[in-house]
C-alpha cells in the first residue's frame, strides 16, 4: 500500500455566487501519476491554483503529507513540496534560462544578506551547489536548455522549450508534487510523445509524483496511473483511463461524443 | 521607438527626392512647436538669467546658447525618418535643408512676433517675466523693429544648419559634433578645470588654462577654436582607436577580463583618491554633494531598480538617518532630553543610525508592502511627508527642535588625525567615498546572490515568484531595510557635514530627484547611478545644492521634470542601460532584432528529431 | 540517477511575522482612535475629569458652535477633494494607473482662475456684475484645465500606454513637477492672491434657523453637488458615459465593439480636468491665495479620498473626498488633542495620510468597493 500524500476533502469555491468548484474529493498517493481531465471551464485550473494556495477555497480541507495547507501561501506550499507550472507559460522572460531555474531553489537555500556581502565560504558553497543543481536539472532535457542557452533569456526559446523550462523550473523547487497544467499543449505530436516519456521518467528516476491536466488524451492514456474527470467543477468519475474512457457520465460530459475523439 | 535597425551605412538606393517635394504638415507641426518652445524659453527668462554665463568671451553667452540650439535641433529632427533595414531609403540633399531652414524660419517668426509684443503690450502681471530686459536682449538692444526683423534670418540659418547636420556625411557629423561639445563641456567645466590647474600649477597647467579661459570667465577666442580643432581631431582619427580599444576589451573573456576589469576599477579608485588633493574647495564641495547623492541612488536603486518597488518616500529614511545622528551626536540639549542622553562620537552614533534606519525601514515597509505597486508608491510618499510633519512639529519639538532642527553637530573625528566637517569638504568627500564604496560592494554583491536573484523574479512576476517559493515579502522588506540603511548613511553625513539638520532639508522633492537621478542614470546598473549623480547633481545641482551651472538653479527643477517624461517616453532604461532592464522595457524590438540576427530558437534541435514544429516566422509572445 | 532532497523539515509557519505585526498595527491603531474618542467625550463632559487632568491638562472641550464650524470647513474641504478625486478615480478605471500629475490640473485651474480674476477685478467688472464675472472666470479656468489634462494624456501617456505598470505612474511624476515648475518660471514663485469677494459671499449666512455657514463654503457645497449630479448624468445615461465604462471594463473588446478607444480615453482626462478645474476655482475662492505648490497636498489627499471611496466608484470618489476632509479637519482635535499632543493642526496633513494607510490596512478595496477591470487589479 502506498502512501498517501494529497487528500482534498469536499473543496468548494464560489467566485461571486458561481460555483467554480464543488465539494471536490480528491487524493493521490506516494508515486503516482494522476490526470485530471475534463472539459474547458470545468474548474481544472481554479483547482491547481486553490493547491497551490493562489486561491483561497471557500471550505474544505487540502491535507498535504498530514498537514493541513489551507491558509498557506503559494511559497509555503512550494515550501512543503508541492511545485507548478502554468498553462499559459510564466516565465522570468528576462531572466537568463539558467537564472530561472537558479532561483526556483530558493526555497531550499538558506544563505542571505550577511554570507553575499561577506562571501563567506558557505556562501559560495551553497551558490555552486544551486548552479550545479541547476545544470542537472535543465540536463534532464537533453541538450536543448543547456550551453550557450543557459546564459540566454527565457524570452528567446520556442513555446516547446518554455515549457520544458518551467518543468525544469518546478523541479528545481524540489518538491514531492508536481502539478503540471498542460505540459503538452502546443506541441507537436512527436514532441508530446516524447515529453510524455520524460513525465514517466519524472515519476521512475527522480521519484516526483505527478498530477497533470492534460486535454491530449494519447499522453493521458500512456502516463497515467489514474484520471479524474471533472466538469461543472465536480468529480464525474474516476478510474483507469479504460474504465474512464468508456463511462457514459464522461461521454455525455464531453458533448455526447467518445472522450477518446474529443481530445 | 520602433524595431528598426539603423545601421551606420544604410545603402541609399534611391534618388533624392525634389525639392519641393516635401510634407508640409510636418514642416508645419515642427515649426509651430517650435515657435511655442522658443517663445516659451525666452518667457522663462532663461535666456536673461543665463547672460550672465559666458561661454565664449565676448560673443556667446549661454543666455543665446539657450535659445539658439533649439531650431538647430528641430531642423535636424524634421529631416529624421526612419531607416528601416534593408529597405530603400532616400538619398539625403537640399530638399531636407530646404525642410530644416523652413522650420527655423517659422520658429524664428514666433521669437519675431514675441518681440513685437514685448515692446507694445504689458503682460508683466501674470507672467513677471515680462520685462524690457527680455526685450533688450532679444532685439540685440536695437529696438523691437531689429528685433522683429533679425529673428526671422537667424531661424532661418539655424533651422538651415540642422537640416545641412542631417544632410553631412557621418564622419564629418561627429567631427562637428564633438568640436561644438567639447568647446560647451570646457565651458561649463570652467571652474573644475580651472581648480585643477592650480592643483597642477608645478606642471604649467595654469598658464594653459589662463591661454584658454578668460580671466572674468567664458572660454577665450582663440581658446575655443583650439578646443574645437582638437575636438574636431579626436573625433576623426581618436574616436576609431577608441572603439577598437572598447572592441578588444569586449572580446575578452573569462579570467583576462575580470583582471582588465579590476584594473580599470583600481584606477578609478586611485584617481578618486588621489585628485582631490590637487583640488580646491568648490570642486571637492562638488564632489562631497554627488556623493550624498550617489549613496541615496545607491540606495533607491536597489528598492526600485532591483525589486521594482517605486518608493516615494525614500527621503523619510535620509531623514532618520540625519536626525539620529544629529540628536546623538550634538552638543546642544534638546528641551525634553532625558539627562542620561549622551553625546556621542559620530562613529557610535552610526550603530544607532543603521539599527534605527532598518526598524523605520521594517516599520515602514511592513504595511505597504502587500499592496499595489502604485498604491505603495502613494502610501510611502505618505509616510515620507508624516515623517517629516513629526519632525517639524511642536509635539516631537522637544525632541527634534521642530523647525529649528537640530544644530551643533560636531564633525567626525577621524583616529584623531583630521575632523571631517563642512568646512573641510576634502575630509568630508573622503568619507563619502567610502562610504559610497561600501554601498557599491553592497549593491554589486546583493545582486549576484540568491536575494538578488529573488529581487528580479520579484520585478518580473510578483506572483509566480512567490508560486516557485520566494518568499516575497521578507524579500521586499529586506529590499527596504538595505535602502534604508544606505540612506541613512547619507543623511548621517549630511548631518555631521552642515553642522545642522531642519526639517526642511527633507522635503519630497528629495525622494523625487533622487527617483530622477536613478531613471535618468539607468535603473537597476551602479554604474548607471553614479552617472546620473554626476550628470545631474554635479552640473545643474542638487534639491538645495548648487551644482556647476550656477546659474541654472532656478530651471534645474523644471528640466528635472521634462528630463523625467522624456527619458521614460524615449529611453526608460537610462544614460547608461541595465541589459536586463532594457530588454525587460523593449521586449518586443528586442525579440524581433533576435529574430532577425536568427537568434531566436525556433526549436531546430525538434529538426533533429524530425519535429516539424519550427515555424520560423512565428516569434514567441 | 539523482535523488534529490525534498526539504521535509521545512517548518510551515501559518502566520508570518509581518501578518503578526499588521494585526497588531490594527490593533494599535484602532484602539488609539476608540480611546481618543472616548477620552473626547470624556472630555466633552467634564473637561477636568481624572483621565483628563492627566493625560490633557489643558482640556477644554469644544463648544457647540466650533464643532459646528470644524464639520462644514470639513465638507467644504472635502467637498473639494471630491471633485477632484473624481478626475483619479476615472483616470483610474480607464487606463489603471495614478495620474500624479492630476492635482497640478487642478493648480492650473486655480491659477488661470486668479489670473482671468485679477484681470476682471482691474476692469471693474468683478465688482459691478461679480455673479457674470463668476461665470466668466469659472468657464476659462475649466477650458484651461481640460487643455491641460488633454494634452497630457496625448503627450505623456498615451504613448506609454501598455508598457510596464510603473512606467506611467514615473512619468506622471515627472509632468506634476513640469507643470509646477513652469508656473514657477513664468508666474514667479510667490503666493498670489483672488480679489476680494463681495460681501454678501464672504459674510456668514444663517441656513433653516440652526446652520451658520460661510457663503464661499456654501457655495462650495452646492456647485460640487451640481457638478457630481451633472457627471453622474454624464457616465450613467449618456453614450458617451457607457463608452466609458466599456473602456474601463476592457479596450480591446469596446474597440472592437466600435468605440473608439483613444477619444473615449481622452474624454475621460477632459471631465476630469473640468471637474479639477471647478475644484480649482472653488478652492481660490475659498482661501484665496494660490502657489505652486497648491495642487500638491490636495491632489495627494484627493487620490487618498479615491482610494477612500473605492478606486474606479465615481460616488465614492466623493463620499471619500468628504469623509476624508471631515476626519482631516475633526480628527486632530477629537482623537489626537485628548492624548495630549500639542499643535495637532500641524498634523492635519499627516491625518490625511494615516487614514488613507488605515484604510488600505483594514479595506484595501476602499469603503464603498472598487469598481475595476481584473488586469488592473492586479
Amino acid at each position: 500500500m502506498r502512501q498517501r500524500l494529497l487528500t482534498i476533502n469536499k473543496l468548494s469555491v464560489t467566485f461571486g455566487g458561481l460555483h467554480a468548484l464543488k465539494d471536490l474529493d480528491f487524493h493521490v498517493d506516494e508515486g503516482e501519476i494522476v490526470s485530471v481531465i475534463g472539459p474547458n471551464g470545468a474548474g481544472k485550473t481554479t483547482f491547481f491554483n486553490m493547491i497551490s494556495g493562489m486561491v483561497t477555497p471557500t471550505s474544505g480541507d487540502i491535507i498535504f503529507k498530514g498537514e493541513s495547507l489551507l491558509g498557506l501561501d503559494p511559497n509555503q506550499v512550494t515550501a512543503a513540496g508541492i511545485a507548478r507550472t502554468f498553462q499559459n507559460v510564466r516565465l522570468f522572460a528576462n531572466m537568463t534560462i539558467l537564472e530561472n531555474v537558479m532561483v526556483a531553489q530558493h526555497c531550499r537555500t538558506r544563505q542571505g544578506i550577511w554570507g553575499a556581502l561577506l562571501q563567506t565560504r558557505s556562501f559560495k558553497q551553497e551558490e555552486r551547489e544551486i548552479r550545479e543543481h541547476a545544470e542537472l536539472v535543465l540536463s534532464f532535457f537533453g541538450t536543448r536548455l543547456v550551453g550557450y542557452r543557459l546564459d540566454q533569456p527565457a524570452a528567446v526559446l520556442s513555446y516547446a522549450n518554455r515549457r520544458r523550462l518551467e518543468i525544469a523550473r518546478a523541479m528545481a523547487t524540489r518538491p514531492t508534487v508536481i502539478l503540471l497544467d498542460e505540459p503538452v499543449a502546443g506541441m507537436n505530436p512527436k514532441e508530446s510523445a516524447a515529453l510524455t516519456q520524460l513525465i514517466g521518467e519524472l515519476r521512475s528516476d527522480w521519484g516526483f509524483t505527478i498530477v497533470m491536466i492534460e486535454h491530449d488524451m494519447s499522453v493521458v492514456r500512456d502516463v497515467s496511473d489514474r484520471v479524474v474527470v471533472l466538469d461543472h467543477g465536480e468529480t464525474i468519475a474516476q478510474g483507469s483511463y479504460e474504465e474512464v474512457s468508456t463511462n457514459p457520465d464522461v461521454i455525455e460530459a464531453y458533448l455526447g461524443r467518445p472522450a477518446k475523439e474529443s481530445a | 521607438m520602433s524595431a528598426v535597425f539603423v545601421e551606420p551605412h544604410t545603402p541609399e538606393n534611391l534618388p533624392a527626392r525634389r525639392l519641393l517635394d516635401q510634407d508640409w504638415r510636418r514642416l508645419l507641426n515642427y515649426g509651430v512647436l517650435l515657435a511655442l518652445v522658443l517663445v516659451f524659453v525666452a518667457l522663462t527668462n532663461m535666456p536673461v538669467k543665463l547672460d550672465r554665463r559666458m561661454l565664449i568671451e565676448p560673443i556667446f553667452s549661454m543666455g543665446y546658447l539657450s535659445v539658439f540650439w533649439l531650431p538647430a535641433v528641430f531642423g535636424l529632427l524634421v529631416c529624421r525618418e526612419p531607416v528601416l533595414a534593408g529597405m530603400p531609403s532616400y538619398a539625403k540633399g537640399r530638399r531636407e535643408v530646404l525642410a530644416g531652414a523652413m522650420v527655423g524660419l517659422i520658429g524664428g517668426a514666433g521669437l519675431s512676433v514675441l518681440t513685437v509684443l514685448l515692446d507694445n503690450f504689458d503682460l508683466r502681471d501674470p507672467l513677471v517675466n515680462w520685462s524690457p530686459q527680455l526685450l533688450d536682449l532679444l532685439s540685440f538692444g536695437r529696438g523691437s523693429t531689429f528685433g522683429f526683423a533679425i529673428w526671422l534670418p537667424i531661424g532661418l540659418a539655424l533651422g538651415t544648419l540642422g537640416g545641412l547636420t542631417h544632410v553631412l556625411s557621418t564622419t564629418a557629423r561627429r567631427v562637428l559634433g564633438w568640436a561644438f561639445v567639447t568647446v560647451v563641456a570646457f565651458a561649463v567645466f570652467e571652474t573644475v578645470i580651472i581648480d585643477l590647474s592650480e592643483g597642477f600649477a608645478s606642471l604649467g597647467a595654469e598658464r594653459v588654462v589662463d591661454e584658454i579661459y578668460f580671466i572674468r570667465g567664458g572660454l577665450t577666442m582663440h581658446g575655443a577654436a583650439i578646443l574645437a580643432v582638437c575636438g574636431g581631431l579626436f573625433a576623426a582619427f581618436g574616436r576609431d582607436q577608441a572603439q577598437r580599444a572598447k572592441a578588444q576589451f569586449q572580446a575578452l573573456e573569462g579570467t583576462s577580463r575580470t583582471r582588465a576589469n579590476a584594473m580599470g576599477l583600481l584606477a578609478c579608485g586611485v584617481a578618486l583618491v588621489v585628485l582631490p588633493l590637487f583640488l580646491g574647495g568648490i570642486t571637492n564641495e562638488l564632489l562631497a554633494n554627488v556623493g550624498l547623492f550617489v549613496l541615496l541612488a545607491l540606495g533607491l536603486n536597489i528598492v526600485v531598480g532591483l525589486a521594482g518597488i517605486l518608493d516615494l518616500g525614500y527621503v523619510a529614511f535620509f531623514a532618520i538617518g540625519g536626525y539620529t545622528a544629529g540628536i546623538l551626536t550634538t552638543t546642544n540639549r534638546g528641551e525634553s532630553w532625558p539627562d542620561w542622553m549622551p553625546d556621542f562620537y559620530w562613529g557610535t552614533a552610526l550603530i544607532f543610525v543603521v539599527i534605527l534606519a532598518a526598524l523605520a525601514g521594517l516599520f515602514i515597509g511592513a504595511p505597504v508592502i502587500r499592496m499595489r505597486g502604485d498604491y505603495l508608491a502613494i502610501v510611502t510618499l505618505g509616510f515620507g511627508e508624516i515623517i517629516r510633519l513629526l519632525f517639524l512639529s511642536d509635539w516631537l519639538g522637544g525632541y527634534t527642535g521642530a523647525a529649528q532642527g537640530v544644530t551643533n553637530i560636531p564633525g567626525v573625528q577621524v583616529f584623531g588625525l583630521a575632523t571631517v566637517k563642512g568646512t573641510d569638504p576634502r575630509a568630508v568627500f573622503y568619507l563619502v567615498l567610502f562610504f559610497c564604496a561600501i554601498a557599491i560592494y553592497v549593491s554589486w554583491r546583493l545582486e549576484r546572490s540568491r536575494l538578488g536573484r529573488a529581487w528580479m523574479a520579484i520585478r518580473e512576476d510578483e506572483s509566480v515568484a512567490e508560486a516557485m517559493g520566494i518568499n516575497t515579502v521578507n524579500a521586499k522588506l529586506m529590499a527596504f531595510v538595505v535602502g534604508a540603511v544606505l540612506a541613512s548613511f547619507s543623511g548621517a553625513i549630511l548631518a555631521a557635514k552642515v553642522g545642522s539638520v531642519f526639517p526642511n532639508s527633507f522635503i519630497i522633492l528629495v525622494s523625487i530627484v533622487i527617483l530622477v537621478v536613478v531613471i535618468v542614470g539607468g535603473m537597476g546598473n551602479i554604474v548607471g547611478v553614479i552617472v546620473g549623480s554626476v550628470v545631474l547633481i554635479g552640473i545643474l545641482g542638487g534639491p538645495r545644492q548648487p551644482g556647476l551651472l550656477q546659474e541654472f538653479s532656478e530651471y534645474k527643477l523644471l528640466i528635472y521634470g521634462v528630463l523625467l517624461v522624456w527619458m521614460m517616453l524615449k529611453r526608460p532604461e537610462g544614460l547608461v542601460p541595465n541589459v536586463r532592464r532594457t530588454r525587460e522595457l523593449h521586449q518586443e524590438e528586442y525579440l524581433q532584432d533576435a529574430w532577425l540576427r536568427g537568434e531566436i530558437d525556433t526549436d531546430a534541435d525538434s529538426h533533429a528529431d524530425g519535429g516539424t514544429d519550427a515555424e520560423p516566422g512565428v516569434l514567441p509572445t | 540517477m539523482p535523488s534529490p532532497e525534498t526539504a521535509e523539515n521545512t517548518k510551515l509557519t501559518r502566520r508570518l511575522g509581518v501578518d503578526t505585526f499588521l494585526f497588531f498595527m490594527r490593533v494599535v491603531m484602532s484602539t488609539f482612535v476608540i480611546l481618543g474618542l472616548l477620552m473626547f467625550i470624556g472630555q466633552q463632559i467634564d473637561p477636568d475629569n481624572f483621565i483628563a487632568s492627566r493625560i490633557n491638562p489643558d482640556a477644554t472641550g469644544l463648544t457647540a458652535a466650533q464643532f459646528e464650524g470644524l464639520v462644514i470647513s470639513g465638507l467644504s474641504q472635502g467637498a473639494m477633494y471630491g471633485l477632484i478625486a473624481l478626475g483619479y478615480s476615472m483616470v483610474y478605471g480607464v487606463l489603471g494607473f495614478i495620474n500624479f500629475a492630476h492635482g497640478e490640473v487642478f493648480m492650473v485651474g486655480a491659477m488661470t482662475g486668479m489670473i482671468t480674476s485679477n484681470k476682471l477685478d482691474e476692469s471693474g467688472a468683478w465688482e459691478s456684475n461679480f455673479a457674470l464675472s463668476l461665470l466668466f472666470v469659472l468657464v476659462i479656468a475649466i477650458i484651461c484645465s481640460t487643455l491641460t489634462a488633454v494634452i497630457m494624456e496625448r503627450v505623456a501617456y498615451r504613448p506609454l500606454r501598455g508598457s510596464p505598470r510603473l512606467i506611467p505612474l514615473i512619468t506622471s511624476i515627472g509632468v506634476s513637477f513640469f507643470i509646477q515648475n513652469v508656473s514657477v518660471v513664468l508666474l514667479g514663485p510667490g503666493a498670489k492672491s483672488y480679489p476680494t469677494l463681495p460681501d454678501w459671499l464672504a459674510q456668514k449666512h444663517e441656513l433653516f434657523g440652526f446652520i451658520t455657514i460661510e457663503g464661499t463654503r456654501l457655495m462650495v457645497l452646492v456647485v460640487a453637488a451640481v457638478s457630481m449630479v451633472a457627471l453622474w448624468y454624464l457616465v450613467e445615461r449618456t453614450k458617451i458615459g457607457k463608452a466609458m465604462r466599456a473602456v474601463a471594463e476592457d479596450k480591446e473588446i469596446a474597440s472592437l465593439m466600435g468605440i473608439n478607444v483613444n477619444r473615449t480615453i481622452v474624454t475621460t482626462f477632459a471631465v476630469g480636468g473640468a471637474m479639477a478645474g471647478v475644484a480649482g476655482i472653488l478652492w481660490g475662492l475659498l482661501f484665496r491665495s494660490v502657489v505652486h505648490t497648491t495642487g500638491f497636498l490636495p491632489g495627494i489627499k484627493a487620490f487618498s479620498a479615491a482610494v477612500v471611496g473605492g478606486i474606479g466608484n465615481m460616488g465614492g470618489a466623493m463620499a471619500g473626498g468628504i469623509t476624508l476632509g471631515s476626519a482631516e479637519s475633526v480628527a486632530p482635535l477629537i482623537l489626537l488633542e485628548p492624548w495630549g499632543i500639542n499643535g495637532v493642526s500641524q498634523l492635519k496633513d499627516a491625518v490625511a495620510f494615516l487614514v488613507l494607510i488605515f484604510v488600505l490596512l483594514v479595506k484595501p478595496t476602499g469603503l464603498f468597493g472598487e469598481r475595476l477591470s481584473t488586469e488592473d487589479r492586479a
